[in-house]
């Protein structure tokens, strides 16, 4: 099992999974490379969990395959698959202590001396001198270390974390997160982490998987994915868009021309998912600007004009709502950058942004449901799905 | 004056209960050893006097040690085997009955609607030597041509674990309910097989439920008595019988409660130390 690359890499072919008349996972085709951290990301019921836990070998695959490397690993029992989850509920052994809740995978494969490894793991997650404690005895940021260092002490080829940080608060989550980085690097196993969370998922991995109704919408670097988001589903679940729909009506040179409640707009076509037919116009929130009179917008910028309805101030940022000519709505996020005046709600303002910053997506045949659904007004002001 | 009501209050909601053990297990209890200490001679017609005859205490263990000696033997090796019996049964309607848990559980207790007696009773007629059980062991030769099986320890032992399998299965049963699954598939995720799945997690996460079984079984069957009479022989006698007796037929009341407070005491420091050991191993 000890080779030049300890973790390995894993592809899933066709891996489906029905319970009674739900498709959970739909013929899901998934390479992880070995040795990256790589984050399934989906709102709650997508799958994203039934897809680890047939990794696992907890849930058999309806139909499909899962492969370690070359090896085909879809029939082995659970105990001989070179893989170990961290749960998210951590399911920790109650009533073993720290040092024996990590020896538990060596100890049950026969391996003779286990206090150096156990020592070793419980000191990378820094739990040294916990070994007598009782998880009942630990904070929950202490528990989830435990069931990190019982998950790794086997060495697994590929890691699965489930949720793993959804039980901690704000501040220990983003520790976690930096810790989880550093132990990925540290150790060099394949880890593969199911979240929700957006900026969980885009902090952690290298790359990403964006999951939705048991298939995958998009998979890329998080760059990738928010730059250029492929689906209305992505550009609204990472982050947050603006999405006008709108007809394409033409081609000028590189740029795609779309007709929008009575307005032109043009995208480059490198930044469209479709090129005729009806769109959805995606701009980013903290890629607009605002302005107090069309006079003042740059050249060959574009424009909405609109009523600020509502000011957040965050700090690092002010969020404002746009309310637009036809009535939908825009988020605008201006960065605190020392140099933004405060507009008060009630102003006329108008946003504007670079062509190159927008991007089109398929706006579902003329007539048909678009992909999420989109108020009709135009904007949809949507953040990442699921709780917080 | 709501003050007081208040502080009263908790007095109040006891006094019921109270009153309860005191009249029936305290009195009693006190009234038990008391005669346990009376002198000897005496009888119920003439009346006993107390002497503090403590000398009744050597003489009933020097009569009957025989009998507690069987007893505790009777009563461990039932609850040994309903330990056998009822640990999968539980295991099995506890995680593996599906919709058929609840049912399956009614199976366990409805045995208790009838009374007991009336139980051992059709023990008598299950291991008849002319019936089907002794037929059939006669058959496959593991019982000469003419053994039986009642009036002999086979048949009160067997009683005693029917008898108290259900308290054996109820506690054990709702310890492994209460066990968290995600525990067994924590095991499964860490290489542990099947097998060392039940050993190293399920078994230690069941132990309360075990202690608590074991006690329940243990303790009813070493004062039983109703097995023994009706399937045994008087070779086959526990302390409950000899107790029966002394109360009923020799009407020799100094000794009979001097028993009772004995196998009392028997079996109080039996449950500490087994408690003690239990609680030790749990943590």
């Amino acid at each position: 099992m000890e080779s030049a690359q300890p973790g390995a890499r894993l592809r899933l072919i066709e891996l489906t999974k029905r319970f009674g008349g739900v498709t959970a996972v739909d013929q899901l085709d998934l390479t992880v490379a070995a040795g990256t951290y790589f984050a399934l990301l989906g709102p709650s019921g997508c799958g994203k969990t039934t897809t680890l836990r047939m990794v696992a070998g907890l849930e058999e695959p309806t139909r499909g395959r899962i492969l370690l490397d070359e090896e085909e690993i879809t029939e082995l029992r659970p105990y001989r698959r070179p893989v170990n989850t961290v749960f998210q509920s951590y399911a920790l052994f109650p009533h073993l202590d720290v040092f024996e809740n990590v020896a538990f995978g060596l100890r049950r494969r026969g391996v003779p001396d286990v206090t150096e490894q156990v020592r070793a793991m419980l000191s990378l997650v820094q739990l040294d001198g916990y070994d007598r404690r009782r998880p009942a005895q630990l904070s929950g940021g202490q528990q989830q270390r435990v069931a990190l260092a019982r998950a790794l002490v086997n060495r697994p080829r590929v890691l699965l974390l489930d949720e793993p940080l959804g039980a901690l608060d704000l501040t220990l989550r983003r520790r976690m997160q930096l810790e989880l980085k550093r132990i990925q690097t540290e150790v060099g196993i394949t880890f593969v982490h199911v979240t929700h969370d957006q900026e969980e998922a885009m902090t952690l991995a290298d790359t990403v998987a964006v999951m939705n109704n048991g298939r995958i919408e998009q998979l890329g670097t998080p760059a990738e994915l928010y730059e250029f988001p492929a689906t209305a589903f992505v550009a609204t679940f990472l982050g947050r868009s603006n999405l006008l729909s709108g007809t394409v009506v033409g081609r000028d040179g590189d740029d795609v021309l779309v007709e929008a409640y009575g307005q032109r707009f043009s995208v480059p076509v490198i930044r469209a998912r479709r090129t005729a037919g009806a769109v959805l116009l995606g701009i980013r929130p903290e890629k607009l600007r605002l302005v107090g009179t069309v006079d003042e917008v740059p050249a060959g910028h574009q424009a909405v004009a609109g009523i600020v309805t509502d000011a957040a101030y965050l700090g690092t940022s002010t969020q404002y709502l746009i309310r637009t000519g036809w009535g939908g709505e825009f988020s605008v996020f201006v960065a605190a950058d020392g140099e933004a005046r405060p507009v008060p709600v009630g102003a006329t303002v108008v946003a504007h942004w670079h062509p190159r910053y927008a991007f089109l997506l398929d706006g579902g045949t003329p007539g048909g449901t678009p992909a999420v659904p989109v108020d009709p007004a135009g904007a949809v002001p949507a953040n990442g799905v699921g709780p917080r | 004056m709501s003050g007081t009501y208040r502080r009263l209050l908790p007095y109040l909601l006891v006094l019921p209960g109270g009153l309860w053990l005191v009249v029936f297990f305290l009195l009693p209890a006190v009234q038990l050893v008391a005669t346990s200490l009376y002198d000897p001679a005496g009888s119920l017609a003439d009346g006993y006097a107390m002497t503090w005859a403590f000398g009744n205490y050597p003489d009933a263990i020097r009569a009957y040690w025989a009998h507690f000696g069987r007893s505790f033997g009777y009563a461990g090796l039932a609850t040994a085997l309903a330990l056998l019996l009822g640990y999968p049964l539980a295991y099995v309607i506890a995680l593996r009955a599906g919709r058929w848990q609840h049912l399956l559980l009614v199976c366990v207790v409805a045995p208790m609607f009838t009374s007991f007696l009336v139980r051992t009773l059709a023990w008598k007629a299950i291991l008849a030597d002319t019936g089907p059980v002794v037929g059939l062991l006669r058959e496959v030769h593991l019982l000469a041509p003419d053994g039986r099986l009642l009036a002999s320890p086979v048949a009160v032992v067997t009683s005693l674990t029917y008898g108290y399998l259900p308290f054996m299965v109820l506690p054990i049963y709702a310890s492994l309910q209460r066990l968290d699954r995600r525990l067994l598939e924590a095991a499964r995720d860490l290489n542990a097989r099947p097998a060392q799945v039940f050993w190293t997690v399920t078994l230690p996460l069941s132990r309360p439920g075990v202690v608590a079984g074991t006690l329940l079984t243990v303790i009813p069957a070493s004062g039983d008595y109703i097995s023994a009479e009706l399937l045994g022989t008087p070779r086959d006698y526990m302390i409950g019988n000899v107790i029966d007796a002394a109360f009923l037929v020799r009407l020799d009341y100094p000794q009979g409660a001097a028993l009772s407070v004995l196998l009392l005491l028997v079996i109080l420091v039996l449950t500490i130390g087994y408690l003690r050991r239990g609680a030790e191993e749990v943590g």
